[in-house]
């Protein structure tokens, strides 16, 4: 039985760092939004001749870093969104354009467009997000009242969304950075992506958790912290199954998926590894530094 | 569970997923039925086709491009309103269905626009519909004699004259104008709740309309204004009541009478309440879109989803052997069975849908994996095959509840209070926890019941 519990001095100052390292990211380079929060420009355009194909078109525009959302109207038509750009960069794309495939220049339409995602959905969004952690929270305290010794069922609850917050941060962090560097940015399907990692983290950690219930109620292991280290051992296979599993399809999205899944599924993986590793080098190791801490409090009164 | 049970139960699931393949997947349904039909000249009658409701992102639709008239409001109230415009009109397309438009502001030069995709609509008429149902509703006052006069004269003076003239003729622009109501600035922007009454004499129905605060404000100050005069209620620039005003109204409610049905107020009401427009459109522009993913992009990602999934089942095959069979035909089932539902709920799937899909798989894969690891620490304990299935189903069923349950609670939260791709998302996370905890409980389980008692079950090593 590997001792888990016993290197959680380790896990926690490798995720703690990585944490950290995700939140000075987070402050320091920001995140690009994606032009579903910004606003931007919308250029129609008809060709002439042959309509390239997507894939082409984004190459003709890579120069110009735009992240465009490209559509296809009517036969020769293809309406493409972006962000905002100055005189000068219209003049230079409507050439490269032509250049790749004649335009039809009197039906060329160029528009600044203002955000999909309204302010409505922002706030509420932010009210939703902390509205789900509360129901975590009772959900948990509820579920595991049962076994409220040696620690209270509701410190199971913070626990886990510590994890989750660690699961979330990461990905974030990581996006920043590609974010500065290469101008990824954060578009409705990498916010998808966040959402499955919270309830994929959430899941995970739970199934965790509940093998140490059952461990607890046996009453098998004189300390809380071998009940730990035992149930982690039990589930350690199950949980790397099982985003394994997950993982598979998300690399073959990622290497032989379309370009605009890409980031999509680098989200997932990256969120998805790190939801698994959280439930047992996080979660549970915070169980029992809390334990221990309660217990030697109690030992120096 | 008895042995008749379990050939029941499966009885039943398999006929479930025959029918959920069907719909799911018609024309291979079709296509075997057209042969058996040739062959036997039989007529069968084809299976009933539901397409797929796909978002934007993966179909494309129409691109509708309405113009605001933003005369009657101020310059500095512009953007606000067209914040409002644009979050009504998405909650109009929402509220009719999971449609997931996208609703964006556009600016050109003084005018103000708003551009609405919707997916999948092949019939542009039927969308302009659903917008344009949100009526435009205005308060009007009555005009002063003179005024009254002025325009009647000018209106007099362009009769019968061409364009041409008429533009020559001073302040003509007035002939335009309703010569006994002139616009307040008392719209639907300001209201709070439209809700139906009924007149406690008459018994015919009514609109109650609450306005918010300042809403209400201005309906004091124009009903004290008016006190003896004629405030016009009006509904995309139709006059709908013509009330006198007895007194002051302090607290901003204020009633339509007329002569409605019951089913025309009902209407009108819920029209009202899912958005008075703040200001009124006129559409400008119809196209017909493609997908914005791109149908190259899509298809590739969906190869590579196929692949992965079929990995997966390589994957439990070799981990956990002919429990690993089992649960590929259990998932697989589980995935022909939600397709299904998506379909016929008319589910609108986008990426962010497929989102949820994707995590309820992993989620219903993990179900599998708890129940096999479990039996096989039963069966390392015991000799037992049927106690060792039942401990495991018993043992792991607990993780299984709590952690779809935790998911499940973000999934509703999020539904309920989400708006557009986040409910979509949602919905489909949702759907497919629901039918994982059906298909773990009742296929996978059953489906290893099946073999109690049998020669396999002596065999170890097929159980993982």
């Amino acid at each position: 039985m590997f001792p888990f519990s016993k290197y959680r001095k380790i896990y926690f100052v490798f995720s703690g760092t990585l944490v950290l390292l995700s939140i000075v990211s987070l402050i320091v380079f920001g995140l690009k939004p994606g032009i579903e929060f910004t606003g931007g420009s919308i250029l129609e355009i008809e060709y002439k001749n042959q309509r390239p194909s997507h894939e082409n078109i984004r190459k003709a525009l890579s120069a110009f870093n735009l992240n465009p959302v490209i559509q296809s109207t009517g036969e020769k038509g293809v309406i493409i969104r972006m962000k905002d750009i100055d005189e000068d960069t219209y003049l230079k794309v409507i050439n490269a354009l032509n250049k790749q495939s004649e335009i039809v220049k009197e039906k060329t339409g160029f528009q600044t467009i203002g955000p999909i995602i309204g302010k409505e959905l922002r706030h509420k969004t932010g009210i939703v997000m902390i509205m789900a952690l509360v129901a975590i929270l009772i959900y948990i305290a509820f579920a595991f009242r049962t076994v409220s010794y040696p620690v209270k069922s509701w410190q199971y609850g913070v626990a886990a969304i510590i994890a989750l917050f660690h699961d979330v941060l990461i990905p974030l962090g990581v996006f920043s950075v590609l974010g500065r560097f290469y101008g990824v940015q954060i578009t409705i399907p990498i916010i998808t992506a966040l959402l499955t990692i919270f309830g994929y983290s959430i899941n995970d950690t739970v199934v965790v958790f509940d093998r140490i219930r059952e461990n607890l109620l046996k009453r098998t292991d004189p300390t809380f912290e071998e009940v730990v280290d035992r149930s982690l051992n039990q589930t350690l296979t199950r949980s790397i199954n099982t985003s394994l599993t997950t993982l598979i399809v998300l690399f073959a999205i990622f290497f032989f998926g379309g370009a605009t899944l890409k980031y999509f599924a680098l989200a997932l993986i990256i969120g998805i590894s790190a939801g698994t590793y959280s439930s047992i080098f996080i979660a549970s190791p915070l169980l029992v530094s809390w334990e221990n801490w309660k217990r030697n409090k109690s030992i120096s009164k | 569970m008895s042995k008749r049970k379990v050939y029941l139960i499966l009885g039943a699931v398999l006929f479930l997923s025959f029918f959920a393949c069907a719909i799911s997947f018609p024309n291979f349904f079709n296509k075997g039925i057209d042969l058996i039909n040739n062959k036997t000249h039989l007529n069968l009658p084809h299976i009933w086709q539901i397409p797929f409701r796909l978002g934007l992102d993966l179909q494309g639709g129409v691109h509708l491009i309405y113009e605001a008239d933003l005369s009657k409001i101020d310059k500095s109230d512009y953007a606000s309103a067209m914040a409002g415009l644009r979050d009504i009109i998405e909650r109009r397309v929402n509220y009719l269905g999971v449609q997931e438009p996208v609703v964006q502001v556009q600016k050109t030069g003084g005018h103000y626009r708003l551009i609405v995709d919707l997916a999948g609509v092949k019939d542009p008429a039927q969308a302009i519909k659903m917008i344009g149902q949100t009526p435009y509703l205005e308060f009007r006052e009555q005009r002063t004699k003179e005024e009254t006069e002025k325009i009647l004269k000018k209106q007099e003076e362009i009769k019968g004259k061409k364009p041409e003239e008429i533009k020559k003729i001073k302040d003509w622009y007035l002939a335009l104008e309703d010569p006994y109501f002139k616009h307040t600035s008392l719209t639907g922007q300001y209201l709070e709740k439209a809700s139906l009454g009924f007149d406690p004499n008459t018994g015919k129905p009514l609109i109650l309309l609450q306005y918010n605060k300042e809403g209400a404000k201005i309906l004091k100050e124009l009903s004290k204004k008016n006190i003896g005069k004629i405030l016009a209620i009006y509904i995309d620039g139709r006059p709908i009541s013509t009330p006198v005003i007895k007194e002051e109204i302090p607290n901003g409610k204020a009633q339509i009478t007329g002569n409605f049905t019951i089913e025309e107020a009902k209407k009108l009401v819920r029209n009202l309440n899912s958005g008075a427009l703040p200001v009124p459109i006129k559409l400008v522009s119809q196209q017909a879109v493609g997908p914005s993913l791109g149908s190259i992009s899509l298809s590739k990602s969906l190869k590579a989803g196929i692949f992965g999934f079929l990995a997966i089942i390589l994957f439990m095959i070799i981990f956990y052997r002919l429990s690993g069979l089992l649960a590929s035909f259990s998932l697989t089932i589980y995935v022909v069975l939600v397709l299904a539902i998506f379909k016929i709920m008319g589910v609108t799937l986008t990426l962010a849908g497929i989102g949820g899909f994707i995590l309820s798989i992993g989620m219903a894969v993990d179900a599998n994996v708890l129940i096999f690891a479990r039996m096989r620490e039963e069966m390392k304990k015991r000799e037992n095959f049927a106690i060792a299935l039942e401990e495991g189903f018993r043992r792991t069923w607990p993780s299984i509840r709590d952690g779809n349950a935790t998911t499940l609670l973000i999934a509703l939260i999020l539904f309920w209070f989400g708006t557009s791709f986040i409910k979509g998302f949602a919905l489909t996370l949702s759907i497919g926890i629901l039918v994982s905890i059906f298909s773990a409980v009742f296929i996978t389980q059953n489906f290893l019941r099946f073999f109690r008692g049998t020669r396999l079950e002596k065999i170890r090593w097929l159980w993982g």
